[in-house]
């Protein structure tokens, strides 16, 4: 099976005043579609970076990075916006809701820059509000919500637009020990009945055993590599 | 517009704040509509002025008057096509509150001068005839509840009559439309000759000649040869086209012009910085959110022009409701300007300046919020 996310001697530096840093020193990777991806590893190690580069919010300033078919290394900064629309989910620690906007509002956002009609857009936004189980709180602002509903909220903004790849950051970093299980099972739903591929990254090892697959970065190298064979 | 929900949503993150700045928008224009729009009132009041009318007055001092005997010199100046003249009777109708604008002329010549003023021809002959009678405007009418065939008193702190009474007794004989004049104008007429007959003092003594002229383009032709006529005489004339008398009574009001423009000025540079911080703190508040848009794949442009319009939104609207509230007012103006509306051009112009108001202090923000990096806005760098 071809892999979904290739990374070929991806190197990213960054300039801070005179002194130029290195934080990935050359990283080969391969995700297959459908794996559930855990990336784990020390505060300041690169996991971030790595997972930026992978979503298209950035890029390395040398290797390569290929998504499905496409060399993303090599798009303009607009079309990798665009891109990101359609290729990517995004879930953050502290959730990043739009405070403004009811839950149904902020699931809707991604799908405002499609061409899909008023009801279309309902419609999805009321299946992925279903699927992460907050259809009777779509009238709700995020802070009228717990840390778990909203990110469920995030969730379902991730999932609305139907991505190739959902990319995480610390999900459950924000949250209490049930409320993070909840999300994690969550995940693992989406991962196991959708078949959507998933790349995380926590600290927790609690929410790494929910991966297929669990990746250790260390001063911007992959030192090890575990793979789990969970049904 | 499918991201109106978004900016709307976007404008009221803090309520009270866009409120105080759209209430200060609001009372900005409110201020700009109502003194741009009285000085071009007063403008418009200048050009409409008939230049074809001359107004003839004693040279050192209007109220020392002129004989009534100049009427038949005047009248055979070439040029003239019909000359009257007000004498100030003055007055007060039950008690010295009730001041009149009273003035006695030939109303039958004065309607001929005056074009504008419309009056039934009857009321003119009845005027003719009846030598104590009176022609009052609609409004003073309305205003005392008189009605044609009413014989009221005036009371005169000035024109002792010659039976040694201050209180004349007036037929109202008719009355006439003055709307095409603002407040102040003469409205209430008597017969000159009765004036003249029946005072104790003054013979009649003429205050303004009123002349109108065959053709504007002869006005200052014939304001020279008026005033050539009687140089050197006892009693010197100045005379002086419409416009020339009411600017010049405008004067002391103060330029109007420069004062209005100067608050105004002023007002909307407050305005400018007000906006403009308003709209830099919302824009500032919100980084994570905006690196959130552009991470869910808004476009360096989309999320400029978000918040472009958002600051055209909470423009436009304050200062539509600031000159609507304007315009509002201007029907309580008419008994000082006669017949006012909004001028357009202040309506266009205030359009403009919101629209300069929305860029200058939404670009700022604006561009920042385009030239935000999603990576280090999400790390909160
Ligand atoms: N835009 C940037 N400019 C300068 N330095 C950066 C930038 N982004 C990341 N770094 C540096 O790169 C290193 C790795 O950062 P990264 O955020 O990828 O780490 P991480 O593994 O996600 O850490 P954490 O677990 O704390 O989130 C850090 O030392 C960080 O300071
Ligand atoms: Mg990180």
């Amino acid at each position: 099976m071809a892999a979904l996310v290739t990374l070929r001697n991806v190197k990213k530096s960054y300039v801070r005043g005179k002194q130029k840093v290195e934080v990935l020193h050359g990283v080969d990777l391969e995700v297959e579609a459908g794996e559930f991806t855990a990336l784990m590893g020390p505060s300041g190690s690169g996991k971030t970076t790595m997972l930026n580069l992978m979503a298209g919010l950035d890029q390395p300033t040398s290797g390569e990075v290929i998504v499905g078919t496409d060399r993303i290394d090599k798009l303009s900064r607009s079309a990798l916006t665009d891109w990101r629309a359609r290729n990517i989910g995004f879930i953050f620690q502290f959730y990043n809701l739009l405070p403004v906007l009811t839950a149904e509002a902020n699931v809707e956002v991604p799908l405002l820059l499609t061409t899909l009609s008023r009801s279309q857009r309902r419609q999805r936004v009321q299946t992925a509000l279903q699927l992460v189980g907050l259809a009777d709180r779509a009238k709700h602002k995020p802070n009228e919500l717990s840390g778990g509903q909203q990110q469920r909220v995030a969730i379902a903004r991730a999932i609305v637009s139907d991505p190739t790849l959902l990319v995480c950051d610390e999900p459950t970093g924000d949250l209490d020990r049930e409320n993070a299980e909840e999300i994690m099972n969550l995940l693992k739903a989406l991962n196991r009945s959708q078949g959507k591929t998933i790349v995380m990254v926590t600290h927790d090892p609690r929410a790494a055993e929910y991966a297929t697959r669990e990746l250790h970065l260390d001063k911007g190298r992959l030192s090890r590599e575990e793979v789990r064979h969970v049904a | 517009m499918k991201y109106f929900g978004l900016i709307w949503a976007g404008l009221w993150r803090k309520k009270a704040r866009t409120i105080f700045t759209m209430l200060s928008i609001v009372v900005a224009f409110l201020l700009f509509g109502l003194l741009q729009g009285i000085n071009q009132g007063f403008n418009q009041a200048v050009q409409n002025l008939n230049l074809d009318r001359l107004y003839v007055s004693a040279k050192s001092d209007m109220t020392d008057g002129l004989p009534i005997a100049y009427l038949e010199r005047i009248k055979a100046v070439p040029g003239v096509r019909a000359v009257s003249y007000w004498s100030y009777f003055g007055g007060y109708y039950q008690n010295s509150n009730n001041a009149l604008p009273a003035f006695a002329t030939d109303a039958e010549q004065l309607f001929k001068v005056y074009r504008e003023i419309k009056v039934n021809p009857e009321y003119i002959e009845a005027m003719q005839r009846t030598r104590t009678g009176a022609l009052v405007s609609d409004q003073l009418a309305k205003q005392y509840g008189w009605k044609v065939g009413d014989r009221i008193p005036v009371g005169t702190s000035i024109w002792t009559n010659k039976e040694g009474s201050n209180t004349w007794y007036f037929d109202i004989v008719g009355t006439f439309d003055l709307s095409a004049f603002g407040a102040g104008f003469p409205s209430f007429y008597l017969n000159h000759a009765y004036f003249k007959e029946a005072a104790a003092f003054g013979d009649g003594v003429v205050h303004y000649y009123l002349v109108g002229l065959d053709k504007p383009t002869l006005a200052t032709q014939v304001s020279k040869q008026i005033d050539t006529m009687f140089e050197n005489s006892s009693y010197e004339t100045r005379t002086q086209t419409e416009s020339a008398l009411f600017q010049m009574q405008m004067k002391q009001i103060g330029d109007i012009n420069f004062i209005a423009n100067a608050i105004v000025g002023a007002v909307l540079f407050t305005l400018l910085f007000l906006t403009a911080n308003t709209m830099m703190q919302s824009v500032r508040e919100r980084t994570s959110e905006l690196a959130v848009l552009k991470t869910l794949g808004f476009s360096d442009t989309k999320v400029l022009a978000l918040v472009l319009v958002e600051a055209l939104l909470l423009c436009v609207f304050a200062a539509a409701m600031g000159l609507f509230l304007a315009s509002l007012v201007f029907p309580a103006l008419k008994p000082i300007f006669g017949d006012f509306k909004m001028p357009l051009v202040v309506v266009g112009f205030g359009a403009g300046m919101a629209l300069v108001l929305a860029l200058v202090s939404g670009l700022p923000p604006a561009w920042r919020a385009r030239q935000l990096n999603i990576v280090d806005a999400l790390a909160g760098r």
